[in-house]
């Protein structure tokens, strides 16, 4: 089975607070670190697994400039055959439909039985999985935690609320977003990484796939994030103050207002 | 002006609190427009949704069909491309179906995609300008789409007041014979459901939490009896779960499970990094403790300055009252 | 006058000379042993290599206090003296036995210098050593058949009783003693009877007793016991022989070899390969043991020595508080895959993957590297670095606890475990307004550096440890100044758990930027920095630890202390030795010493201290993932605090104070105990 992962290199921004810079366009990048998105890892993971259980090979693909490649590799050294990095200066600015535009390209010019993404991203929208399965036109599912190959189809369940499964029978070719948890992705330590750190990893931009620059880029995008900003914060907490008996009405207010009694 | 529609999500015949949610924002972005309910589902379940709905929007769309005994996204998704006219808004709930339906359905119908909608700032001729969050909620930010050939808008649940003004007053119309072929590639097999008995904290939407403040094996009953009352679940920091008085599944932490409730109660909890660092989604956190300067209150939206094992048992008290 | 007893090797039973079988016996038994030992050798021969002949003086010194004069043996005292009796029982007996082997063949034999006054003391101690021997074993018979102490048990982990094992082999030291002396009393009771002068028999010997049992025998009688006696001995004697590299008596055979060759240093972890130097790491294949050949032969000579005598498990802290690690069992394990896939007869198999069949991931993952076991084993069988060296192979594989994932990824990205900013690891500098912290940038230097390390810098409880610290470090007058942002994890740690490539690009990074500080010395408060930059990093200027500053500053009248205070006064304190401070580094005393310079400070110690300290669990990453246990290691300790009667727990590594603070609060003792880190009840005390 061939299997493509799509991959984005998000910051990291985990145990520490984001700031927004002084222009306030964009948040402070200076003493970020970025990593794959934990999402399409759990993704990565899985297409190996996938590939080891039945054969055939894992590419993972990412929109980005050359710092990306760096995630493209670790996904490597994870065990992904193939890397590829889509890039273009045209590519600058792209929305959500525009990634998964160039994306679809990239899937176009490959033979993929599997479309994988991570069922969302930290700075994104959830949204290029589902728009490359409707521009391939090709069935596909959200927040998939489990997947089974079954006789050249997928057997599949997606998470719904209150810890339940959705269980698909799905036809390959497809796209399916995948959430965490639907594996124990593996570790790659800097010896994995160095491992392939040789490997060529191909690069394509606008023209090697074969599609119009302005119908991707910044100009076409019709989604465009303006700002960023903090949202309102109180410093610290609320204390309610009175008795208890005025203490608890306030704070049954609260719990009404914010859906904490059913 | 384009057509505007709301997708009414429900559970066989019951619908869904995002129904009036949806008006709310529809109302919010478009305040003059007429909005349309569109009601998917097979047999009775349909009517009653549909009729109910006609008293909040202008007009109800109807679709009975087999296909749509349970939600399907990639059948809906078929059927909605056929029967929406071009350049329309759809607003949906951002929760599982709406992650499902609306990036594809956006491109079917060619117009743009929002997600995870948190507020509105109107619509500045074709532009429309909403907000969202990113990085779990830290920023928010100012999103600015053209929606000249429409739009699908997923709205997060729980954001907007429901419109409960029943101002609609419109008629059902049955849309089922213009949905075209539904037929699809991914087939429904079954629902799982989660283990009975054994709780998973990581979907509940209202978590008690107890920690090392309920001192004593004995008053964790307490606070189910509260959880029980509020109809939360509960959940607990390290120290419960290495005195084992209450299994690893309910751990929150990172060395335990991470959750996204809509509100936490931290309960004689102090508010170590490692315990907030599984608690995500920015809930609205209501501490209480009896150590005033314990970190929790730098974290919670509301605190309490009380010892637990006084206060819980009148606030329960209080809670069965409703 | 009757004839004396024929000796075996003029005796013959239905014509057959039975000089015959003393030929036989020795010659059969000693191939078979050969064969046995060659076969045994075929895995060690396919080992890894490892580097064991350097420093030759301090390995005969080894020999000569832990095999010969059975150092750690008296640590179980009732165990450590039965020991003890028959190991030196075996070394005096050896030469008899020997010596009774050879005159089977030839009558009469004697060795050389036995036959003076040296041989009657050689005799007459002989005849004390087996007796005592004899009891010896008796009494362990009795221990572990019948009373069954706790750490010889055997559990789900290991179920495969070997208490069969133990009393057969006593059986045969019992056997071999009851004949060596009945052999020589058949011979005293007919010399006796012939009226001629007896050989001197030491009273009150099991010898002298079968004597006088014997005496009034018929001479026939005599002459069929001494037989008996003399092959039961030889048959004994040569099965037992056999019998030793079958099983845990092997130890018998190869302790004297895994002593000479056990570790000299302790606070290092090996390489990653015997031979491969740290910049050509890149072009090995694989990383640490994955099978068992990846194994080196010490490591397999370490498994063939277990004598399964618990007092690893009964000291490791994972074993205690119910973690699925034994260390006893990793080597018996071990040792029961070599013995089955290099089998004495048959094919050797090679087998595949040790993690999931013999080694379970949590079991590994279990061991906070503490070197209890190490510093408790007899025999000097080591278990920290083979467990390293799984753990390389996991990591390797990719193979990591999810919850420890993030931490090493934090790591490699931001040099702390948190994922904390680099620019606020000196954040603990700002509410410090009473001393002015240099930060060693920019070409601003110092004297001293203070390696403050992750889990001080970020973890808001321990960053009052930095600010006690600096304290000190000023009040001495000393010149000191941080790292700051350039100052990454010492990666103590990291190493442990195995990633090496991480550990090795942390220590060049953190290397050059000491360096670059043109620092003349390194001060740091937590024992795993301390460790590693003593013992793991090379090109460093000196190393101490803040109790060594805090004692010399006291002695030499640079820093006064105040005496207790109100508060203190009717508190006990106690000093919990942390893992990398004692075992790892042999500094007991500083630590203590520097709380008795607090004037009528009342101090005492639990009876698990110094090197039998108890490992609070936390040892770095730990903090992060915790195997299956029944109690976390923090309470036990807290308790064993508890019964020494004291109130204050001090201690010296950020490390332990989180868990020991934890402990308190789970064990529910909250306002009657509590735990302060010697740094900060140092700086309490300082006169200003």
């Amino acid at each position: 089975m061939e299997i493509l992962v799509c991959v984005k290199r998000v910051p990291d921004t985990a145990e520490n607070e984001i700031e927004i810079n002084s222009e306030g366009n964009d948040i402070e990048r200076d003493d970020l670190v970025y990593s794959v998105n934990e999402w399409d890892n759990y993704a990565v993971e899985e297409a190996i697994q996938i590939v080891d259980k039945v054969g055939g090979s894992v590419t993972v693909a990412t929109v980005g400039d050359e710092e990306s490649e760096e995630v493209l590799r670790r996904e490597m050294a994870m065990g992904a055959q193939n890397g590829l990095l889509l890039t273009d200066d045209a590519f600058e600015g792209a929305d959500g439909k525009g990634i998964a535009s160039i994306l679809t390209a990239a899937v176009k010019k490959g033979n993929y039985d599997l479309i994988l993404t991570g069922a969302q991203a930290d700075d994104g929208a959830a949204e290029v999985g589902g728009m490359m399965a409707a521009m391939l036109d090709v069935p596909y599912a959200s927040l998939v935690n489990t997947i089974e190959v079954q006789d050249g189809k997928l057997k599949i369940g997606r998470e719904v609320e209150g810890g339940n499964q959705d269980m698909y029978e799905v036809e390959m070719p497809c796209v399916l977003s995948i959430q965490t948890g639907i594996n124990e992705p593996r570790y790659v330590g800097i010896r994995g990484i160095r491992k392939v750190a040789s490997v060529e990893i191909p690069e394509q931009g606008a023209s090697d796939l074969g599609i119009d620059a302005s119908n991707v880029g910044g100009d076409a995008a019709k989604v465009k994030r303006i700002d960023y900003f903090v949202p309102e914060m109180g410093e610290g907490a609320e204390m309610l103050e009175g008795s208890t008996e005025e203490i608890i009405e306030k704070l049954v207010e609260y719990l009404k207002a914010k859906g904490g009694l059913k | 002006m384009a057509d505007i529609f709301a997708y009414i999500e429900h559970n066989q015949g019951v619908v869904d609190d995002t129904a009036l949610e949806l008006l709310a924002a529809a109302k919010k972005i478009f305040p003059d427009a007429p909005v349309t309910a569109i009601v998917m589902g097979s047999g009775g379940d349909v009517d009653k949704v549909a009729n109910e709905m006609t008293a909040s929007y202008n007009a109800v769309w109807k679709v009975d069909n087999a296909a749509f005994s349970f939600p399907d996204a990639e059948a809906a998704r078929k059927a909605l491309v056929n029967i929406l006219p071009g350049d329309c808004v759809l607003l949906l709930p951002h929760a599982h179906f709406g992650m499902d339906l609306s990036p594809g359905l956006s491109i079917k119908l060619d117009s743009v995609f929002l997600s995870d909608v948190v507020d509105s700032e109107g619509l500045d001729g074709n532009t429309l300008k909403v907000i969202r969050q990113e990085f779990s909620g830290q920023v928010s930010t100012h999103v600015h789409a053209d929606i000249s050939n429409g739009a699908v808008i997923n709205v997060r649940p729980g954001v907007f007041q429901p419109d409960e003004s029943k101002a609609g007053g419109g008629d059902v119309v049955d849309k089922s014979g213009d949905i075209g072929d539904v037929s699809v590639k991914r087939k429904y097999l079954e629902t799982v459901q989660a283990e009975a008995g054994e709780v998973d904290i990581t979907k509940s939407e209202v978590l008690v939490s107890v920690g090392r403040g309920v001192e004593e094996e004995d008053n964790i009953e307490m606070m189910f009896d509260l959880a029980e009352a509020m109809g939360a679940d509960v959940s607990c920091s390290r120290p419960i779960v290495d005195a084992k008085w209450l299994e690893k599944a309910r751990q929150v932490g990172t060395s335990g499970q991470t959750v996204k409730p809509k509100v936490y109660m931290a309960l004689g909890i102090s508010g170590s990094f490692q315990h907030m660092g599984g608690v995500k989604g920015n809930p609205f956190i209501i501490a209480i403790n009896k150590n005033p300067k314990a970190p929790i209150f730098q974290m919670a939206d509301v605190g309490v300055e009380a010892n637990i094992l006084e206060f819980v048992p009148e606030l329960t008290e209080k809670i069965k009252e409703l | 006058m009757e004839p004396l007893l024929q000796s075996p090797a003029a005796f013959d039973v239905f014509g057959i000379p039975t000089v015959i079988f003393s030929v036989l016996i020795p010659v059969v038994a000693v191939a078979l042993f050969a064969y046995i030992i060659a076969k045994r050798l075929a895995p060690i021969v396919k080992a890894r290599p490892d580097y064991r002949f350097d420093r030759p003086v301090e390995r005969v010194k080894n020999i000569l206090k832990i095999w010969l004069a059975q150092w750690r043996h008296p640590r179980y005292m009732m165990a450590g003296v039965l020991h003890i009796i028959i190991f030196f029982g075996f070394l005096i007996l050896s030469v008899r036995s020997t010596e009774l082997v050879i005159k089977g063949i030839s009558e009469g034999f004697v060795f050389p210098g036995l036959n003076t006054f040296l041989g009657d003391i050689y005799y007459t101690l002989k005849d004390y050593a087996a007796t005592a021997v004899f009891f010896a074993v008796v009494i362990a018979a009795v221990r572990r058949g019948i009373f069954k102490p706790e750490r010889y048990q055997y559990t789900e982990a290991y179920p495969h009783d070997h208490t069969w094992e133990a009393l057969l082999v006593l059986f045969f030291i019992a056997a071999l003693m009851v004949s060596e002396s009945l052999f020589e009393a058949c011979h005293v009771a007919a010399q006796i009877q012939a009226g001629i002068q007896p050989d001197f028999l030491a009273p009150a010997t099991l010898g002298w007793f079968f004597k006088n049992l014997l005496v009034d025998e018929s001479h026939a009688m005599l002459q069929n016991l001494h037989i008996i006696a003399y092959y039961t001995h030889d048959i004994v004697f040569f099965t037992f022989l056999c019998f030793l590299p079958l099983g845990k008596h092997f130890h018998v055979i190869t302790s004297i070899f895994n002593v000479f060759f056990m570790r000299l240093d302790k606070g290092n972890i090996r390489p990653v390969r015997y031979g491969v130097s740290e910049d050509q790491l890149d072009d090995l294949e694989s990383f640490g043991v994955k099978k068992y050949e990846d194994f080196t032969w010490k490591d397999v000579l370490d498994f063939y020595t277990c004598a399964d005598c618990g007092r690893c498990a009964d000291n490791c802290p994972a074993n205690t508080v119910g973690r699925p690690l034994s260390p006893r069992f990793i080597s018996l394990k071990a040792r029961d895959y070599a013995f089955s896939h290099y089998p004495l007869m048959g094919e050797f198999v090679s087998g595949g993957a040790l993690i999931g069949d013999i080694f379970s991931e949590d079991e590994i993952w279990s061991c906070t590297t503490c070197g209890a076991c190490e510093e408790e084993c007899p025999l000097g069988i080591e278990y920290i670095n083979k467990i390293v060296d799984l753990r390389r192979g996991m990591v390797d594989e990719g193979n990591v606890p999810q919850s420890l994932q993030k931490p090493l990824q934090s790591l490699e990205k931001r040099g702390n475990p948190y994922g904390m900013m680099e620019k606020k690891r000196a954040d603990w500098t700002k509410e410090l307004e009473d001393v002015e912290v240099k930060v060693l940038e920019k070409g601003e230097t110092a004297e001293t550096l203070y390696f403050v390390d992750s889990c001080t810098s970020y973890d808001d409880r321990m960053q009052s440890v930095a600010q006690a610290n600096a304290r000190i470090l000023c009040a001495a007058g000393i010149d000191f100044g941080i790292l700051g942002k350039a100052e990454k994890d010492s990666g103590n740690e990291i190493r442990r758990f195995g990633e090496e490539m991480l550990f090795q690009d942390i220590k060049a990074h953190n290397t050059e930027a000491i360096q670059n500080s043109g620092v003349k010395r390194i001060v740091t408060g937590d024992p795993h920095a301390y460790n590693v930059l003593k013992n793991e990093y090379t090109g460093l200027p000196p190393v101490e630890h803040i109790s060594q500053v805090i004692l010399q500053a006291v002695k030499s009248g640079k820093i006064k202390l105040s005496g207790v205070t109100e508060e203190e006064k009717d508190k006990v304190f106690v000093y919990h030795d942390p893992c990398y401070l004692g075992r790892h580094n042999k500094m007991y005393e500083e630590p203590r010493s520097s709380i008795d310079c607090i004037p009528g400070i009342r101090r005492v110690d639990m009876l698990r201290s110094r090197d039998r300290s108890f490992c609070c669990g936390g040892g770095g990453l730990m903090l992060f993932y915790e195997p299956t246990e029944d109690e976390r290691m923090g309470v036990r300790r807290v308790k064993m605090a508890q019964q020494a009667g004291a109130h204050v727990i001090v201690t010296a590594c950020p490390f332990c104070l989180t868990n020991i603070e934890d402990g308190i609060k789970v064990a529910g003792l909250e306002g009657k105990m509590e735990a302060i880190d010697l740094g900060e009840l140092i700086a309490k005390h300082i006169i200003k």
